[in-house]
């Protein structure tokens, strides 16, 4: 009921005309723990906007950012375009899946870390950079990804 | 170096009104609506010579006219901040350091095109961005710059944020447009292009960011002498984005007519560990890659187009000589296989087979004919794909199949000189 109640007005402050779909589900997507879509949301949108699910689903589909998959607390996305590939790109992928101890796609086991591959995200002067939710990390080196991940651990216990 | 378009970013509290109109911010917008018609303004953009700055370089002020000529009471401005062509974070500077001057821009389209609402579509990584814009907007509405009758006369204009979600092709306008409406972002069939028939089919003006930042500059110092910078054929300042293995990274504002060798080793400091430079991507991914011998290329849309190249957004990928071209060319389609949109069979299909084959050469398992495919599927894909990505997708893997020809040999021979592109190794 209360998921229900967030979702009603996260569409209520977006406005309920079908062009508003994008937004909304990017809002809600925001609101959710595990920064995804459920079936369950998905099904309230489409309710509520008068939208087909089938579409609502197309559209959730289409867009990099959005999953209906549950991730992690931290969202870890590794720029892969060539300007970060080409720049240690290709060794930050390897010390992020040895020090999680998980592969690009997977969420570790506590819930904790997602690792994703992103398309470029115009950091391309501090490559290699990663994103870690809406903050933007780059130079980075394996010390700096272990630290980086020691400091984030250390939050999450806080 | 020159200060023109981004001559207040860094130096101006970004959401300072008082800082924007000290530096002359809003003056434009009051010359126009103070003292010129619609169409005078169309005119001056137009005398400017200003060519699209997101990639096409289309004449902006003929975009404008045909919006113009449009007789339909509802039409609307879209600013494209979608900014995903990798290599490129140009837009970013401008959004972040002078909000208020792009969006000077977007009203100053609007009374020329005659738009009464306006959309930014920004792209969802840069969050931060889409949060100075909001609160850019909140202020001019405000201060009654925003809304109806901006500064008492009678023309309305507001402005909506819209945000993308992370999908490279929504910087193409149609499927920008799409993805508006609340769709997929697909791109369109064309014609009828946005001008005629764009958002919820009325007549739609798109323009980069850059180029609707250039706006308030061209109709305060006009467009005379704003054609003094840049050279005969492009006029003004292009924003360059530099990346790779150059000393300093960053974004660079610089006239038209300069050469690469200027941008690389002038105003970059070269190559970091003073390592040799093998190739320049310009462009983005979807550029042409071009070898050292071609470094006093000037920057000019003519003399490019001469070459059969395009300076796209403005960004400049250097690569040194320990990159594997095969590497290179693979980490580029698989972006473009990623972002395809799925619509169109060549570029749905046509990426996949180019990397199928490229894994195979850089297996050691290629062949001679393997070439000849790979030359045919990027032509196929060049000539035939729906839009732009798909008609640009292979135009790296092109020019490298031209300038390093040997590095593709050498591949189905069985080795690779820089022993980059091993799996897994790094």
């Amino acid at each position: 009921m209360d998921f229900k109640k967030k979702v009603l007005d996260i569409i209520k402050n977006k406005g309920e005309t079908s062009d508003k779909l994008l937004e909304i589900l990017l809002e809600v997507q925001n609101k959710t723990k595990g920064k995804y879509l459920s079936e369950e949301a998905l099904i309230i949108i489409s309710n509520e906007l008068k939208i087909p699910l089938s579409k609502v689903y197309g559209v959730a589909t289409f867009y990099s950012m959005i999953s209906t998959k549950k991730r992690g607390k931290y969202l870890v996305q590794i720029c892969n375009s060539s300007p970060c590939y080409l720049n240690g790109g290709k060794m930050v992928t390897k010390t992020f899946e040895k020090l999680l101890n998980i592969k690009v796609g997977e969420t570790t086991k506590d819930n904790l870390f997602t690792l994703e591959y992103t398309s470029c995200i115009g950091a391309c002067d501090i490559a290699p950079a990663i994103k870690i939710n809406d903050e933007v990390y780059g130079n980075l080196t394996p010390e700096k990804i272990k630290s980086l991940l020691n400091v984030l651990r250390k939050e999450d216990v806080k | 170096m020159i200060n023109l378009i981004s001559r207040l970013c860094g130096k101006i509290s970004p959401l300072s009104i008082k800082d924007y109109k000290n530096n002359k911010g809003f003056k434009a917008l009051e010359k126009v609506l103070f003292k010129m018609e619609p169409e005078n303004v169309i005119d001056e953009v137009k005398n400017s010579n200003l060519r699209g700055r997101g990639g096409a370089a289309f004449p902006t002020g003929l975009k404008w006219s045909f919006v113009a000529s449009e007789k339909n009471e509802c039409k609307y401005v879209i600013c494209n901040a979608d900014e995903g062509e990798p290599g490129t974070f140009k837009d970013k500077i401008l959004l972040d350091g002078c909000p208020f001057q792009v969006i000077e821009g977007m009203i100053i389209a609007g009374y020329a095109v005659g738009a009464n609402t306006g959309y930014i579509y920004i792209r969802g990584e840069y969050p931060k961005s889409r949060n100075i814009l909001t609160k850019a907007l909140d202020i001019l509405r405000n201060e009654g710059y925003l809304g109806k009758n901006i500064l008492g006369k009678e023309f309305s204009f507001d402005i909506e944020i819209r945000s993308g979600a992370g999908a490279y092709v929504c910087g193409e306008e149609t499927a920008l447009i799409e993805s508006i409406e609340g769709n997929p972002g697909r791109s369109r069939f064309k014609p009828p292009y946005p001008p005629n028939q764009g958002l919820w089919g009325r007549p739609t003006l798109v323009n980069n960011v850059e180029t609707l930042a250039n706006i308030p500059i061209i109709l305060s110092i006009g467009s005379k002498e704003y054609k003094e910078y840049g050279t005969e054929s492009s006029a003004g300042t292009k924003l360059l984005s530099v990346s790779g293995s150059v000393v300093n990274k960053g974004v660079y504002e610089v006239e038209f007519g300069i050469t690469l060798r200027e941008v690389i080793y002038d105003i970059c400091g070269g190559l970091k560990d003073n390592k040799r430079l093998k190739f320049v991507q310009l462009g983005g991914s979807s550029g042409a890659c071009l070898p050292k011998e071609m470094l006093d290329t000037k920057l000019d849309f003519d003399k490019l187009n001469e070459l059969d190249i395009g300076l796209g957004s403005g960004a400049v990928f250097v690569g040194n000589e320990d990159t594997c071209i095969l590497d290179f060319i693979k980490s580029t389609m698989e972006f473009f296989k990623h972002e395809s949109c799925g619509k169109c069979t060549p570029c749905r299909e046509g990426n996949r087979h180019i990397i199928n084959i490229i894994n195979r050469i850089i297996d050691g398992d290629g062949t001679e004919r393997d070439l000849e495919l790979l030359n045919s599927l990027a032509l196929l894909m060049k000539d035939t794909s729906l839009c732009g990505l798909g008609q640009a997708a292979p135009t790296a893997l092109i020019t490298t199949m031209k300038y390093f020809s040997e590095e593709y040999i050498e591949h189905i021979k069985g080795y690779c000189k820089t022993g980059s592109c091993g799996k897994g190794e790094f």
